[in-house]
């Protein structure tokens, strides 16, 4: 944030009216000041009152940020339109976007637009800043032209990247990215006994973590709420249940659950009928949390049971199942066979993809990011799967939602469920291609 | 032609379980309130406003927090999960600006789950938050629909049903409103104010218009549980 409040200058800067003053401001200032610099031109209510900020040094133990808000939220009362006279625009370096071009124009038209509202250069206030103080008019100048503060237009969801095999010691495991968002899920087989209900059918258990690297919002030691719910909604969505009963055995709480045509069908983690079948434990990791995670999880999910290699295991004399080696032990071994030698991967029914949108009034924001989370209180999240069926429509509280916007949501993620089609197949060709 | 699924109580598909409610039981709390749908029984009980936010909420708006009880067991998973469904549906009927810095707690305790608990708990805490005097915008009213296999919609299932069926959508839409106004001034897209979804959360596999049919028998369900609602609200006054 490059706001200035005046530190060690006792005399006031800047004080002529001249168009040219801000430049004149500008060229004066060294470019790595650490010093905040404030004009009398430019908070007239600092003129006024002359005991207040103007000779003051910022607290060296406070952060910069977190100084220049409050000075400038209690000089300029946050309820009157502030409308700086005229905004430093910084034109981001993203000549590649689509919406680059467009981007530019806006912000020199809010630039121009506010130099011509209000008469007085009354305020000199930094895009940044006004993203800070007031994001929801920060992001309504740009929902007015249809686009977002980083260039996407609003049907559009962020770049997408799938990298499978990121844990080479898992059975399965994919790393996912959604433009910063990142989840790391792994899958680890394990042999257990079916319970008697189901003596010919696995189990799955999938647990969400959410660890303080993702964001300054989580903290060590208890598990952030939104950890809990999202782990549950992803066991929900992928394993669909006809019968449910939960065990809690420490610390994991195993779902077993009788699958009908879902994603997985239990019955092909199934060994020796009721003696021994699959336990398969996933995990997702989330690396960075900036919006959109049960979309970014529920792709990881999906990409890691895809890419899942069932290790290969025989029945040894005593009845018990181990690890295939293939070393040649000669001498009385040869009648060990691997039990499952032909079934190394799952095979998927059908598999479900999902979209997050932000509703704002009438705009609906595809795939927001941790800011726009933030600032809009009602978000939609669509599953559906490969044969266009909903898996899930849940929409938790906020504004309300009319026929027109649950269309046009389901909309947006048929339309995302086809890019995520094709990037998931690009991400397999590539790894058989190897 | 589609038949018309039986069901094993004899209720036809579009008719709703027993309704009972019942305000003020509980003496110490600010707001208390007792819904049964059926054997689903639900006791929502609210205390506030009182002092203070929590740790990283806003203190400029009233802090709403709730916490889930069930019958039987620990807090689990699916407990949180409901806490925060619930947590965000009473923050948007709510009015927030009203009293800032405070939190109001809703204390929701599961007596009996036989089907549709969720829809049973917000319409609990809704009347509970009436009881209690919270300021609010409107009322939120809550049903769950199910798609059965053969795609028709059954209203308000029990706990069997609910896991026969291919899947269940529970549904909030605000209370309708008794107005003044002509019928057609205040709509929003074509639509009365009544027809918005607050909450919405599916389980299971259905169609896209199968999940509109449900909302659309969700919405008329809701229509005529707002007005036993009010009259019920009005009565005990």
């Amino acid at each position: 944030m490059k706001v200035w409040i005046s530190s060690k200058e006792k005399k006031p800067m800047g004080l002529d009216q001249s168009p040219n003053a801000r430049h004149s401001l500008q060229s004066r200032i060294p470019k790595n000041c650490h010093h905040w610099t404030l004009t009398r031109s430019e908070f007239p209510a600092v003129a006024s009152s002359s005991k207040t900020a103007v000779n003051r040094r910022p607290n060296p133990r406070r952060p910069p940020t977190a100084y220049c808000c409050r000075e400038i939220s209690r000089l300029a009362p946050p309820n009157s339109p502030p409308d700086p006279a005229s905004l430093v625009v910084a034109i981001p370096d993203s000549q590649t976007r689509p919406g680059a071009r467009t981007l530019e124009e806006i912000q020199k038209k809010v630039t121009m637009g506010l130099v011509d509202s209000s008469g007085d250069l009354s305020g000199e206030m930094e895009v940044d800043a006004f993203r800070r103080l007031f994001p929801l008019r920060y992001y309504e100048r740009h929902l007015a032209e249809s686009i977002r503060p980083d260039g996407r237009t609003l049907g559009m969801a962020r770049d997408t990247t799938l990298a499978l095999g990121a844990v080479s010691s898992a059975d399965g495991s994919a790393l996912t990215k959604i433009g910063s968002t990142t989840m790391l899920a792994a899958i680890k087989m394990e042999v257990m006994t079916p319970s008697a209900e189901s003596p010919d059918e696995g189990c799955i258990a999938i647990e969400f973590h959410m660890p303080p690297i993702c964001s300054p919002i989580v903290r060590p030691g208890r598990p952030a709420e939104a950890a809990v719910v999202e782990s549950k909604r992803l066991s929900d969505t992928i394993l669909r249940y006809g019968r449910m009963e939960s065990l809690d055995v420490q610390p994991r709480t195993i779902w077993l659950v009788f699958c009908s045509s879902g994603m997985i069908n239990l019955k092909e983690l199934a060994l020796v009928s009721g003696k021994a079948a699959w336990m398969a434990y996933l995990d997702i990791y989330c690396l960075d949390a900036d919006g959109a995670l049960f979309d970014a999880a529920l792709l990881s999910a999906v990409a890691a049971f895809s890419h899942l290699q069932i290790p290969v295991v025989s029945l040894n004399d005593k009845g018990k199942i181990v690890a295939f080696t293939e070393e040649g032990d000669t001498v009385g071994k040869l009648e060990k066979e691997a039990v499952n030698k032909e079934k190394r991967k799952l095979t998927l029914g059908n598999i479900p993809f999902s979209l997050t949108c932000a509703l704002h009034k009438k705009h609906i924001l595809a795939d927001p990011s941790s800011e726009e989370e933030s600032i809009m209180e009602t978000l939609v999240t669509v599953v559906m799967d490969s044969s266009d069926r909903l898996v899930s429509f849940y929409k938790p509280g906020g504004a309300l939602a009319y026929t027109s916007l649950v269309t046009d949501c389901v909309r947006l993620t048929r339309q995302r469920m086809k890019e995520l089609e094709k990037i998931l197949d690009e991400a397999f060709s590539g790894m058989e291609v190897d | 032609m589609m038949m018309e699924t039986d069901r094993k109580d004899g209720r036809t598909p579009n008719q709703p379980r027993m309704l009972s409610c019942s305000r003020n039981i509980l003496h110490r709390a600010h707001g208390s309130a007792s819904w049964s749908r059926g054997e689903t029984k639900v006791l929502a009980a609210v205390y506030g406003p009182k002092a203070g936010t929590k740790k990283n909420e806003d203190p400029e708006k009233a802090c709403i927090e709730v916490i889930w009880k069930p019958k039987t067991g620990q807090i689990g998973k699916a407990e949180k999960e409901c806490e925060m469904i619930m947590k965000k549906t009473i923050q948007s009927i709510c009015l927030l600006t009203v009293n800032p810095n405070t939190t109001t707690s809703v204390v929701v305790q599961v007596v009996n789950d036989d089907g549709a608990l969720l829809p049973c708990a917000i319409n609990a805490a809704c009347a509970a938050l009436v009881d209690a005097g919270i300021p609010m915008k409107h009322l939120a009213v809550a049903i769950c629909c199910c798609v059965a296999e053969e795609g028709s919609v059954v209203l308000d299932p029990t706990k069997l049903e609910e896991q026969q069926m291919r899947g269940f959508a529970y549904l909030v839409f605000p209370n309708s409103a008794l107005s003044a106004l002509p019928k057609g001034s205040s709509l929003v897209d074509g639509e009365p104010l009544e027809h918005g979804i607050i909450t919405s959360v599916t389980h299971g596999v259905m169609s896209v218009d199968e999940y509109l049919r449900c909302v659309g028998r969700g919405r008329a369900a809701c229509a005529k549980l707002s007005d036993v609602l009010r009259r019920s609200l009005q009565k005990s006054e």
